[in-house]
């Protein structure tokens, strides 16, 4: 599997945006790992994280077509800065009541909670880095898994620098802010 | 829009009347003395007004007939009737493409907005600043699969740079204006604004807001960093086999003539796109003419031959790199450019200098300085030398009559003057040979989407912005008919221009290809024509026909003193194919070359030849 690289983008959060996004990375054939949409603590604005096969250039030119959609505020690659990267799945295994205590265990080990409890099944409710969740799934296996949800990855980078940055297009140049 | 309360601030300031003149707009714009109240379709036409719009091309229909049925308020606003919607984007191009400003097509909802879609990607991969109207059926249907309703903002969405779907009639004016902005600012394109019928019918409150558009995310300009610029003054001054590209962007930034300032500076010779061929006047000693596919073989193999490229306003099209793999391996390469996608895209650049080509020459130009390149100069002569067959004054008159010489001659007759509209096809690339253009913008054509069918249409919008210049539309006989129906367009308007049909009985370019690749075998390209003349006479204007070259020169004089559009069906040679040719993704010095015989030996049929005489 070639490189993946993680984009980080804000949105205007209006009808439409989605598809316009979509849309880009389909015409320009990039492939999408994962990509996570939501809303921020500022209305009207939402934040995608995308993951995208690709090295730094392809992720450099995607970039720079993201920013040529209108709705688009801002793009960063951070797949080279220090970053929380988060991903959350729901399991649903089937686990006989005998075996309950042993499948709880295990959740307890993964730092996961268990969110439901029926006679035959259990969901658990696991978030990590992508590694650790495809770990999770592979202990849960031998048990049945009768359904799986995944949110697909978000991510932030750590420390102060946390809103992608305004400035883009690699180091070629300075956007200007058009006059007001 | 429900009475919203007028604040103390509106009621004092005068421009709550609709026809105070403002900055963008020209005084007394508005015919009609508008309250703060409008119709959707009031408030459509006023902001058009205001943004500078005259002239627009369209088609009626169910959707937008609120629209037009406000039209006859607003007389300052020409509503030009095409015959089909391809024709109302073409012609907006057009009309774009000759002013400078920002083309207008309307349309309806369903196969109305469809139809325009041609015209739209040509914009988009041509960069021309268009907005187009159309209706949508009302806001409670949508979605709904009624009667002609096509969701055109899904359907634009890869071919437009932006799209609007406006279902407020208070919504109306913002859409607009941004469309507009958009369409021209940065590397223009098209955008649609898609109004449905209820935002046409319903009124709001409408007061014009003219200060600048602000769209948070939309970021047009950019400026290169001064360490870039440095660098680039030094790789100009150290190279010894420099070549300068002038693409679309040097006329897109009106910055031909810091393009001649620089080369006469530099010394540089200039290699042109197909679009960007009016940058750099062919006249001059430093001009080498087009590059790439139908380029001339010392244009490709000076590229291919040399150590720096700075390349304005261009994209690397395939049509103009052939092979990427072995495309000017020896060159670092410098890539003035305002759109950052494009940086890296086909071809790895050495320097991206991101921004409008006018603000870098001018921030190069002060550092650039002379340097001695009669080693290159002279090599590029000798590459030249060869190839003089393109010097088309030396072609004896065999009695034949060959499409270079109908454009040689159209040139000579025009003295380069006239705008030249081409379609797409052998033609096309004939006429980017032997109409040799010295002045800008004379040239529009159809580049990167090669859409057949352009010409008329695109022709008669250029007529609408220069009403006085001679206007001169080439075409092949395939493209010509497919948009012919805008021949009565033009009589309606009492609007001329010049016809030049180069007729052969084929889809030339196709042939062309079926003749080098595809075994010669001629598989649905032989195409037959009306008679043209009687055509002409069916619209009341004059045709004529032209077999041989020496009536050449008699129907050109004839269709310029004549006071309507004129068709000359020039009968030319058949078989005839665009020499030198690189085939498409061959290495970009393996040409095709033109037969020597078209100039060594008049007698034998020079034709129809292999192609691989080289």
């Amino acid at each position: 599997m070639a490189a993946l690289r993680t984009l980080v983008a804000y949105v205007e959060d209006k009808p439409g945006v989605l598809n316009r996004v979509a849309s880009l990375f389909r015409r320009r054939g990039y492939n999408i790992a994962s990509l996570n949409v939501g809303r921020t603590h500022d209305s009207g604005v939402s934040r995608m994280t995308i993951v995208v096969e690709g090295d730094a250039g392809v992720a450099q030119l995607m970039e720079a077509n993201l920013y040529k959609l209108v709705n688009v505020l801002s793009v960063q690659d951070i797949t080279d800065c220090p970053a929380v990267v988060r991903d959350m799945a729901l399991i649903k295994i089937e686990v006989p009541a005998e075996r309950r205590a042993e499948a709880l265990q295990l959740v307890e080990v993964f730092h996961a909670r268990v969110v439901d409890i029926s006679p035959g099944t259990l969901i658990a409710e696991i978030t990590g880095s992508p590694d650790k969740i495809e770990a999770f799934v592979e202990v849960l296996k031998p048990y049945g898994i009768s359904e799986m949800v995944q949110t697909g990855r978000i991510a932030m980078t750590r420390g102060v620098e946390g809103e992608a940055s305004r400035i883009s297009h690699g180091q070629n140049s300075e956007t200007v802010v058009t006059a007001a | 829009m429900t009475a919203s309360p007028i604040s103390s601030k509106q009621i004092a300031a005068p421009a709550i009347v609709v026809n105070q003149p403002s900055a963008s707009a020209t005084a007394d714009s508005s015919a009609v003395e508008l309250t703060q109240v409008c119709t959707g379709s009031e408030i459509l036409w006023e902001t058009l007004i205001r943004e500078g719009v005259s002239v627009m091309f369209g088609y009626p229909g169910g959707a937008i007939m609120p629209a037009y049925d406000a039209l006859p308020k607003f007389p300052q606003l020409h509503h030009v009737l095409v015959r089909h919607e391809q024709g109302a984007a073409h012609a907006a191009e057009g009309y774009s493409r000759a002013s400078g400003k920002v083309g207008v097509a309307v349309a309806t909802s369903g196969p109305g907005a469809t139809n325009l879609t041609t015209g739209i990607a040509n914009a988009m991969l041509d960069s021309i600043p268009i907005v187009c109207i159309t209706g949508q059926v009302a806001s409670p249907l949508l979605g709904s699969d009624a009667f002609q309703e096509v969701d055109i903002t899904g359907v634009t969405l890869p071919i437009t740079k932006h799209n609007f779907l406006v279902t407020r009639p208070e919504d109306i004016m913002q859409a607009v204006r941004e469309a507009f902005y958009i369409a021209m600012s940065g590397r223009p394109g098209p955008v649609v604004v898609d109004i449905t019928k209820d935002a046409l019918q319903k009124s709001a409150n409408f007061k014009w807001d003219d200060t600048p558009v602000r769209l948070p995310g939309y970021r047009p300009e950019h400026k290169p960093l001064p360490t870039d610029l440095q660098r680039a003054v030094e790789m100009i001054h150290s190279a010894k086999k420099p070549i300068i590209f002038a693409g679309h962007g040097v006329l897109r930034a009106g910055a031909t003539g810091l393009l001649l300032e620089l080369v006469r500076k530099t010394d540089i010779p200039v290699a042109a796109t197909l679009l960007g061929l009016t940058g750099f006047p062919a006249s001059n000693p430093r001009a080498l003419g087009m590059m790439g596919m139908h380029g001339e073989a010392w244009v490709n193999k000076a590229i291919q031959e040399s150590d720096l490229i700075v390349a304005l306003g261009m994209r690397f099209d395939d049509r103009v790199t052939g092979n990427l793999k072995t495309y000017a391996q020896k060159a670092k390469k410098i890539h003035v450019e305002l759109d950052p996608a494009e940086v890296n895209k086909l071809v790895h650049v050495d320097l991206p200098l991101i921004g409008d080509v006018r603000e870098i020459l001018q921030m190069l130009l002060p550092f650039v300085e002379y340097r001695d390149r009669t080693d290159w100069l002279t090599h590029i002569d000798t590459l030249r030398g060869k190839s003089a067959v393109i010097d088309i004054k030396h072609m004896p008159d065999n009695g034949k009559l060959f499409a270079a010489h109908v454009i040689h001659d159209l040139w000579r007759l025009t003295e380069g003057k006239a705008i030249v509209v081409t379609d797409v096809g052998q033609h096309q690339m004939w006429e980017a040979q032997y109409y040799r253009h010295d002045f800008p913008n004379k040239l529009i054509t159809s580049g990167g989407l090669g859409t057949m069918g352009f010409a008329l249409p695109a022709a008669m919008g250029a007529r609408f912005a220069c009403p006085d210049e001679e206007i001169w539309v080439i075409a092949g006989d395939g493209g010509f008919q497919m948009t012919q129906a805008e021949l009565q367009t033009l009589v309606q308007e009492g609007k001329k221009v010049n016809i030049a049909i180069i007729n052969n009985g084929y889809l030339g370019m196709v042939r062309q290809w079926q003749q080098f690749f595809y075994g010669g075998r001629y598989v649905a390209t032989p195409m037959s024509s009306p008679d043209y003349v009687k055509l002409a006479d069916a619209h009341g204007l004059v045709g004529l026909r032209v077999t041989k070259r020496s009536e050449v020169a008699d129907a050109v004089r004839r269709a310029r003193e004549l006071p309507g559009t004129v068709i000359i069906d020039f009968r030319v040679e058949q078989l005839d194919s665009v020499y030198p040719m690189v085939p498409a993704g061959a290495d970009l010095d393996a040409m095709i070359r033109r037969p020597e015989a078209v100039v060594e030996e008049a007698e034998h049929n020079p034709i129809y030849e292999t192609g691989k005489d080289d």
